[in-house]
């Protein structure tokens, strides 16, 4: 009972920020400089033409009117219609939200397997030769922009050693369980020293802590110590490091759609970026953002779930 | 030296101590970081000494040439040295790199000073304001950004104020929280100066090293999102050379140029090496504990 009391009020709390990402993403066309119908047809476009643009948008229209009409067609799932393909935009984003939530899960499984051991291994042995090889990654790793680790990979796995498909997301489940495979490891390579550094601070923090030191001094083997006591009590440090650098890892997935030439939400907003359609960029960046609040929520239920000490009233 | 100091001073209080320990020329991390920082600028800065080559001109019977002593680096797909475009490129990506720090830092330390001095409606306001901005991706916000503004420095400036001043909010508003309950505060308070007196000359000081160590890996951060724009086609139009761009171009000859894309990235990676470095250090030089 107090649990869900508990999931409602935190929903009731997303509505401030859920109402400013809307007020956010609605004032977007109104940073374009200028007149946003010239801008977007051009300067050739006859005088009914943009007339049309504004009407469509209720750009001739109050600005609390405009912003009113935007969020009551949001809540009935209106997106608006994109201008290229002449479908609603909720329609489109519906096929292409698979394959980034494929390439995120992948992304996510990944930088866990390669987070939570390197973290492990550096924070037991601190200052150690391996500690400092581990602390020495983010040095390199947080200058390396996502698009070119995939770059590199497709170089070497790809190219050089024909292991993995070099881009697309191929026909039937396996294809696109196999394609996955390269750009959920560039993401994760990229996000990888955030995540890496964060963890093995929070893991020193556990392994100094009384609890730790009282089952060493009870005499339990090492690896008792660090795999049953140390690591329970590290999972809400790994769950709360990959919660906070969820919105880098979406980030970096967008961009590396592009790289390796996947059909998912990043290839939509590019296209829409190009094609000047403007509902699309509007409805992506939009469901990016509610992806995240989300994200937020569960990590916060998730809490609740594994820590005993958040209070659920 | 360090011993006399020392030991001349057993009655200096902890925080000076610290200081004194340790100079920053004995800090390798930041020693290191600024060699290199000065070396890339120098490379930057002396890129028409360093190269005979215009980084735009096109030489079609020279194209996709392997390096050698004429083209250090080889020569891209029309024929550009690539070295030249690399040097040249420093000087456009570096530059708007850290320039587009600037506002961030003074706008978001403002802001969250002001935030965590006052509370109340001001608190909330900011902080509504960040949790807004950090619900997007910040790739996605700035590309958004930069789409509705237009391609260009300018559109890449705004968009990077417009989501990267709330990290220094954050950071900010935090060190204020603290820094509202020491006694220096309290001290000046109860003396009866202004709130812009309290918050400017002795409160400042005292909570900015935080935001300038962000800074530091806010300038990668920069270059990052910079370089990612080049090669989304949505940073510094051509011909301005743009390492982002270089990458993009590259990446059509992995087969058998793979240097072209290979090249720039190292670039970058090295860029942010540096930057990490002294941040590290001036971290290390600047913590009191």
């Amino acid at each position: 009972m107090s649990r869900i009391a508990y999931i409602l009020r935190r929903l009731l709390q997303m509505i401030p920020t859920a109402l400013g990402v809307t007020i956010l993403v609605f004032f977007l066309i109104h940073l374009i400089p200028g007149d946003p119908a010239r801008a977007f047809l051009g300067p050739h476009a006859t005088a009914s033409l943009v007339n049309a643009f504004d009407k469509r948008w209720g750009l001739n229209q109050s600005l609390p009117v405009q912003y009113w009409l935007f969020l009551s067609r949001l809540v009935r799932g209106d997106l608006g219609t994109s201008f290229f393909y002449q479908l609603p935009v909720t329609t489109l984003i519906m096929q292409r939200i698979g394959c980034t939530l494929l390439l995120l899960l992948y992304a996510t499984v990944f930088t866990i397997a390669i987070t939570v051991p390197l973290a492990l291994i550096a924070a037991t042995k601190r200052d150690s030769l391996r500690d400092h090889i581990i602390r020495g990654i983010p040095l390199v790793g947080l200058g390396m922009p996502t698009f070119w680790v995939g770059i590199m990979l497709i170089l070497t796995l790809g190219l050089k050693l024909q292991l993995f498909p070099v881009g697309g997301y191929g026909n039937g489940l396996l294809d696109h369980l196999w394609s996955m495979v390269l750009p959920g490891l560039t993401v994760a390579f990229a996000i990888s020293p955030m995540t890496i550094r964060s963890l093995r601070a929070s893991m020193l923090g556990i392994l100094e802590s009384d609890f730790v030191t009282t089952a060493r001094s009870k005499g339990i083997p090492e690896r008792r110590v660090i795999g049953i006591h140390a690591m329970r009590n590290a999972v809400i440090p790994a769950i709360t490091v990959l919660s906070l650098n969820i919105g880098w890892l979406v980030g970096g997935s967008v961009v590396i759609e592009q790289v390796f030439a996947l059909p998912g939400l990043g290839e939509l907003m590019f296209e829409g970026i190009f094609n000047r359609d403007f509902a699309v960029v509007q409805g992506v960046t939009l469901v990016f953002a509610v992806l995240i609040i989300l994200v937020y929520l569960a990590t916060d239920i998730v809490y609740s779930f594994v820590d005993p000490r958040v209070r659920l009233t | 030296m360090t011993q006399a100091v020392r030991a001349s001073a057993p009655t200096l209080g902890e925080e000076t101590r610290a200081i004194a320990v340790r100079p920053w020329y004995r800090i390798p991390t930041l020693v290191i970081g600024l060699g290199l920082a000065v070396a890339i600028a120098g490379l930057a800065l002396l890129a028409p000494v360093l190269t005979p080559y215009n980084p735009t001109m096109q030489n079609l019977n020279q194209i996709l040439l392997p390096p050698s002593s004429a083209h250090l680096l080889g020569t891209d797909q029309l024929g550009k040295d690539v070295w030249a475009e690399l040097l040249y490129g420093a000087r456009v990506d570096l530059q708007i790199a850290f320039i587009a720090m600037l506002l961030p830092l003074v706008l978001g330390t403002t802001f969250g000073l002001l935030s965590g001095y006052f509370g109340g409606v001001v608190d909330a306001v900011v902080m509504r304001a960040v949790e807004v901005i950090v619900a997007f991706p910040v790739y996605v916000l700035i590309i958004a950004f930069v789409f509705v503004l237009g391609p260009g420095a300018t559109s890449i400036y705004i968009a990077i104020t417009l989501v990267s001043w709330v990290s220094y909010a954050r950071i900010s508003r935090g060190e204020m929280l603290v820094a509202k309950t020491q006694e220096y505060v309290l001290a000046a308070r109860s003396a009866g100066l202004s709130n812009v007196r309290i918050i400017g000359r002795h409160i400042l000081p005292n909570t900015v090293t935080q935001s300038i160590v962000f800074a530091t890996s806010d300038v990668v951060l920069n270059l990052l999102m910079i370089v990612t724009l080049g090669y989304l086609g949505l940073g510094i139009p051509p011909p301005s050379p743009d390492w982002g761009r270089m990458i993009y171009q590259g990446q059509s000859f992995l087969t058998t140029n793979w240097q072209l894309s290979t090249i720039p990235g190292v670039a970058v990676v090295i860029v942010g090496l540096a930057l990490s470095l002294i941040g590290d250090g001036l971290a290390d030089l600047l913590r009191r504990e």
